[in-house]
């Protein structure tokens, strides 16, 4: 099922999507300072995104090149996981959702330096340290606002509770691809569970574990995402500055 | 996107920080400017994202701006104005005598 091409098309997918999401912060944050960081982190979210959908389409080889695979693919062909996709919500949510999916990434692309893929190993090098910040960055904020106002604290605990189901898809087993998805689950915990307990909120229970990302049925949000996202690529092909 | 309260609440923004940052090559920390962050710690990530876009190996201090204190500029002409017409406290009056070397 899961070549090196899938595999790293479902990596760029979520680069791509999650970039996109925290695009739409840019001049909304809290603060100037936040602003500045949330747009950093969106770049290097779509630094990431460009170089693997770049080799996603090598891998493939009927000649599409990363704008081809991010603008001219419907809803039902993205591989992203359901967590990018889901809306900003506040800035809780938008915490919570970058705090699980870095403490993802990070030992993924951790575990990529490692595989017989020379070009995956190179863009894991790269992506490991970027992924370091942006779970240093959310960790701290989701710390905060825990352990901050009675206020903060519901939102956070509401954000977690919200976002948290729509962790467990991606710990899926998938023994084929180049690193398996299941063998980071211990990583995410160790990492998830001490920045929980020191916000000072509580650990969700397992339950509802909605998935369908990794094979292209999506939430309804995907395809507005997308409506914005691919509209002037679609209406001006191959169009540049 | 973020929710906004009907009334004119105005925010309170969180307490402001001086950055000094000493460059990779450089022998000291300059003043670079000023951020708003909620402690320390985020000022210091926030400096680094604002001041140095991550680069390695530089040193970034953060000083909350209220602990600084600065002399007032009204006393500029009695705390800076060198001594140059007063030609008593030169040291230029001395004789040195012979056989002292490297004075």
């Amino acid at each position: 099922m899961t070549g090196r091409y899938d595999f790293a098309l479902r990596l760029g997918d979520d680069a791509l999507i999650a970039a996109q999401r925290l695009g739409e912060w840019t001049t909304r944050a809290p603060e100037m300072e936040e602003d500045i960081a949330l747009a950093n982190i969106a770049l290097d979210q779509l630094g990431a995104a460009r170089l693997l959908l770049t080799y996603a389409g090598e891998l493939e080889g009927a000649g599409r090149d990363e704008d081809a695979l991010a603008f001219l693919r419907d809803d039902r062909e993205f591989r992203n996981c359901l967590l990018v996709e889901l809306p900003n919500g506040d800035f809780a949510v938008t915490m919570a959702k970058l705090l699980f999916l870095s403490a993802y990434q990070l030992p993924l692309y951790t575990a990529l330096t490692e595989c017989g893929d020379e070009r995956l190993a190179a863009i894991g090098a790269k992506t490991r340290k970027e992924s370091a910040y942006h779970l240093d960055h959310s960790s701290l904020w989701v710390k905060r606002l825990g352990d901050g106002t009675e206020e903060s604290r519901r939102r956070m605990q509401s954000a977690v509770d919200q976002v948290w189901p729509y962790t467990q898809e991606l710990f899926a087993a998938d023994p084929a691809a180049p690193v398996d998805p299941a063998a980071l689950r211990a990583d995410f915990d160790a990492v998830v569970f001490p920045v929980l307990d020191e916000a000072t909120l509580t650990r969700p229970e397992a339950g509802w574990a909605p998935a369908g990302g990794r094979v292209g049925v999506h939430t309804e949000h995907l395809s507005y995402l997308l409506a914005e996202m691919q509209v002037l690529h679609r209406a001006h092909p191959g169009a540049n500055w | 996107m973020s929710e906004r309260t009907g009334e004119a609440s105005v925010r309170e923004p969180s307490p402001l920080w001086e950055v000094f940052v000493r460059a990779r090559r450089g022998l000291s920390h300059t003043h670079v400017g000023s951020l708003h962050a909620p402690d320390a710690e985020l000022a210091l990530r926030n400096a680094r994202d604002v001041y140095t876009r991550r680069q390695e190996g530089v040193s970034i201090w953060v000083v909350p701006a209220s602990e600084i204190t600065a002399s007032s500029p009204d006393e500029k002409d009695a705390f800076f104005d060198p001594a140059a017409d007063k030609v008593y406290r030169h040291p230029t009056f001395y004789e040195v005598p012979d056989g002292v070397a490297h004075l």
